[in-house]
């Protein structure tokens, strides 16, 4: 099923949560909403889910409107971020719920025989009699999974899916979910503020700030052409120095830096820890180390350069530097924005 | 759990202030709460087992007793239906004035049940505003059964609500949005979500009301006119053979009452221990329920 | 209009307004409306008389005396129940309720018996000459006994989900348990004691069943004034009673704005700036 949304808005009393969003979704894709708390992506989600009422604008589910379909009949499964698992109903009985209450009326072992094949999708036979009490956080998340799926949703929505839990368990359900996804094909969009989590499970990532689409593309579009400041520095540690752009090139102090530069003047320059390189001595930015931190594969650098900025960079785990020690940086990649 | 015998005291754990303090409270409780408990049990007998049955068989106290569960089988409903209507319209929309109808539906604690009865008088009493109509209609609500019930349900309007609204509102609208996003009905879900996980919290508010009206004397003896045999309920029973010397016979109409609040107490602990009517732990307890943690 | 999600608005909040409007807000309308058709110098007349002004005196002289002991009372025997674990404590925890179980009219006999000259307790305290039943004393007695849980359980939970580290770290801070309970625990009990307080108080100004038993409704020294409005109704004096209730109803919706005052102010610490 593919999902439009056409210039969609949202205000809580004073507050625009959602300033006129339009998104095309494709049938069968895993789409991320990415943003930091309050950009609207919950609201978003919601509207599409039904569970919140557009005040402008349009949902397309294909070709019909759907905007003003209530949530019953709309044909959506949806997680809530904390699983709204029914606490006095079993695992079994909380997954045959929608079955139960549907209009297209099923035999009991109809039902049953459904709970059991849902139970085995998420890895979970043998634990459909115990109660969402009695169960893990991941295992919950499942559940409340396969509660969704039972209803045969034309499209899956999950709300933070895996904000509740460990960050290995976050992993590996992760992975799981993308499994899942891939075996059903139904069209996904899910809510996160973890980039990782977007770009580890996402077809395409849409990126959201205060009520708005800045950004959106595959994972690799977003993450090599971030399209303003705030994208990059959203996707990921970023050093941020002051440049100067003069006839097309940029420079931070005196020393020049390879990045494409657009018009002349003041400007910001942008650089992943990954883009910098270091040399005791030789051409480039002079710099002093102020701190090492030791991590399992690298070290992180801790420096300023000329003018005081501060920098972070990483070095591979063998490299001896110290704190004290005068060094040079070369730039390998940076993205110039205007200031 | 096994505990170290031996941990640091904590304030005001001294044997000196921890004995005098359990002496002076069990003493002044036992003054003030169980010695009224036994004298009505003493009083009721002593003039004898016969005697005490022959006040509960008297038909007056045959007829008091009807009419206090008449009151009860119809305020204890109507007020349990407009709980729930109450605490859905509160705790699952916004709208404007929410917070005022909350007041509203408090007052009726606050203010005297003197106060209430007068006031009801004023409504379907014949100097009242509906008073000349209903005596045209020859309808009687005023010293009949209709007035001690609107009596009761005033003084008890915010028993059930208040028992439902605070767990309705920590509990979130989350249940009900899953169970709709799976198709069930308005109905369905108030009847299989909502209603099981509010169910002793809903029978914690029906027994303390219960135990309200059925034991309420200010409002009911406004309204009622104290027909003897006609209007009186059990506790205003109690008043007239009280001022009629005959004690006894008062004190065994008042240990049927008293005999109600004793199971109406172990009622609402064993209640409690299932997680109604303690506000603060139950809320936690409500929001600890779906965050998961650990895998 | 805003459009919901959930359904059933419409019939609930149809459902409440219609009754909080029929049972509560139609009669209370329908008092002042009454006390309001008297004239200004006739109501003031009423509510001013000397038999008035005397009973508004006994009525909170006993409700301040009532609340003052429970406060004391009410403060030790939560701590007890929270704090120490003794044989019967559930028992106690429990019988804590029987005031708000027991209906007024069965505990304002029993008080009575108990507190009459012949009476367990009477027979003790008249050869020292004092005087319970019958006397101002009386009416404390029972307004004692009908606002006794409120600050038990209003206090009680808040003293149950105190945080211990709060009393370590001033212990670890060298307080003494005297100024710990003065400075740190009191403190926090505020707002509870608040709220017990005023729930305490307002509850004593309105009783009637336990209290007109053991009063002696002598007008001018035992009577109450919610007894004095129920006197003016079997006089017919229909207009006297609804002033006279009208005050009550007016001091009730004071201390409700009071009492929500007092707690906004008291609780100004858990407000995020």
């Amino acid at each position: 099923m593919k999902i439009r949304l056409d210039q969609v808005v949202k205000t809580f009393d004073t507050f625009r949560a959602v300033r006129g969003v339009s998104l095309d979704i494709e049938s069968g894709q895993l789409v991320a909403l990415l943003g930091p708390s309050g950009s609207g992506k919950t609201t978003i989600l919601r509207m599409v889910a039904g569970l919140e009422y557009a005040d402008g604008g349009h949902i397309y589910f294909g070709d019909q409107d759907a905007t003003d379909i209530p949530v019953r009949d709309r044909g959506v499964g949806f997680v809530f971020q904390h699983y709204a698992l029914f606490p006095h109903m079993t695992v079994g009985e909380n997954i045959a719920f929608g079955m139960k209450v549907s209009k297209t009326r099923r035999s009991k072992p109809e039902i049953a025989a459904r709970v059991q094949e849902l139970l085995r999708l998420v890895r979970l036979e043998g634990l459909g009699d115990r109660f969402p009490a009695q169960i893990s956080g991941g295992q919950r998340q499942r559940v409340a999974l396969a509660r969704a799926l039972a209803v045969d949703p034309k499209v899956l929505l999950l709300d933070e899916p895996f904000g509740a839990l460990d960050a290995n368990v976050r992993r590996d359900l992760r992975r799981w979910l993308r499994e899942i996804h891939d075996e059903l094909g139904i069209t996904t969009l899910f809510v996160t503020h973890d980039q990782e989590e977007a770009l580890d499970l996402a077809d395409r990532v849409v990126i959201l700030d205060q009520g708005r689409i800045v950004q959106e593309g595959t994972p690799a579009e977003v993450c090599r052409e971030p399209n303003s400041a705030f994208v990059m520095r959203f996707l990921g540690d970023a050093n941020r120095l002051s440049a100067n752009v003069r006839g097309g090139q940029a420079f931070v102090g005196e020393t020049a830096i390879e990045a494409e530069a657009s018009s002349d003047g003041p400007a910001e320059i942008y650089l992943r820890p990954g883009d910098i390189e270091w040399q005791p001595a030789g051409e480039g930015l002079a710099a002093s180390v102020v701190r090492v931190l030791d991590r399992p594969g690298s070290r992180r650098v801790l420096a300023t350069v000329e003018g005081g900025a501060a920098l972070e960079f990483d070095v591979p785990p063998e490299t001896d530097v110290r704190a004290g020690q005068e060094g040079r940086l070369t730039i390998k990649r940076a993205r110039l924005y205007p200031a | 759990m096994a505990q170290s015998r031996r941990k640091p005291p904590r304030v005001g754990d001294g044997p000196i202030i921890r004995r005098v303090l359990i002496g002076t409270t069990l003493f002044f409780g036992a003054i003030l709460v169980l010695a009224p408990l036994i004298v009505i049990a003493v009083e009721a007998f002593s003039q004898g087992l016969k005697a005490y049955a022959a006040t509960i068989a008297h038909p007056d106290t045959r007829h008091a007793i009807l009419m206090t569960v008449a009151t009860a089988l119809i305020a204890v409903p109507v007020n349990t239906a407009f709980g729930l209507a109450a605490a859905w319209a509160i705790t699952k929309f916004d709208f404007w004035g929410r917070r005022a109808l909350l007041v509203v539906i408090e007052i009726p604690f606050s203010i005297s049940p003197i106060v209430a009865g007068v006031a009801y008088l004023f409504v379907y009493g014949l100097q009242g505003l509906f008073g000349p109509m209903l005596e045209a209609a020859d309808v009687k609500i005023l010293f009949a059964l209709p007035g001690i019930v609107l009596a009761s349900m005033f003084v008890t309007a915010p028993f059930v609500a208040r028992e439902l609204i605070p767990l309705m509102q920590a509990q979130g609208r989350d249940l009900e949005e899953a169970a709709t996003s799976l198709g069930a009905s308005g109905w369905r879900t108030f009847f299989s979500v909502t209603l099981p996980n509010v169910k002793w919290a809903l029978l914690y508010g029906i027994v303390l009301c219960n135990a309200r009206v059925m034991g309420e004397f200010g409002a009911v003896s406004v309204v009622s006119g104290n027909i003897r045999g006609q209007t009186n309920t059990l506790p205003l029973h109690i008043e007239l053979l009280y001022h009629d010397y005959q004690a006894a016979g008062a004190f065994a109409s008042a240990s049927i009452l008293a005999t109600l609040a004793v199971f109406t107490i172990i009622a609402k602990v064993a209640l409690e221990r299932r997680g109604a009517g303690r506000r603060p732990a139950l809320a936690a307890a409500a929001k600890d329920q779906n965050a998961g943690t650990s895998p | 209009m805003k459009r919901n999600v959930l359904p059933g608005l419409p019939l609930s909040l149809g459902i409440t307004l219609f009754y909080v409007g029929l049972i509560v807000v139609l009669p209370l309308a329908a008092l002042v409306f009454k006390a309001a058709s008297l004239g200004p110098s006739e109501y003031w007349a009423i509510v001013s008389s000397p038999r008035a002004v005397a009973s508004y005196r006994v009525t909170v002289l006993s409700a301040l005396v009532a609340t003052a002991f429970n406060l004391v009372f009410g403060l030790a025997l939560a701590w007890v129940l929270v704090r120490y674990r003794f044989p019967g404590r559930r028992i106690v925890d429990a019988i804590v309720d029987l005031p708000f179980a027991l209906p007024t009219a069965v505990a304002g006999i029993a008080l009575t018996t108990l507190f009459a000259s012949n009476g367990w307790f009477g027979s003790l305290l008249a050869p020292l000459g004092i005087k319970v039943a019958y006397t101002p004393l009386g009416i404390m007695v029972a307004m004692c006994f009908t606002s006794l849980p409120f600050i038990v359980r209003t206090v009680q939970p808040v003293l149950e989900d105190l945080d211990p580290a709060l009393e370590e770290a001033a212990q670890s801070l060298g307080g003494s348990d005297r100024t710990i309970f003065l400075r740190v625990i009191l403190p926090l009990l505020m707002p509870a004691l608040l709220a017990g307080l005023s729930l305490s108080f307002a509850r004593s100004l309105g009783e009637f069943g336990a209290i007109i038993f053991i009063a002696g409704n002598q007008p001018m020294e035992t009577e109450i004034t919610a007894l004095l409005a129920f006197i003016r109704l079997e006089e017919y004096d229909y207009q006297a009673a609804a002033a006279i209730a009208s005050v009550l109803l007016i001091t009730a919706f004071l201390m409700l704005a009071a009492t929500n005052l007092l707690q906004a102010r008291a609780l100004r610490y858990t407000a995020r700036s």
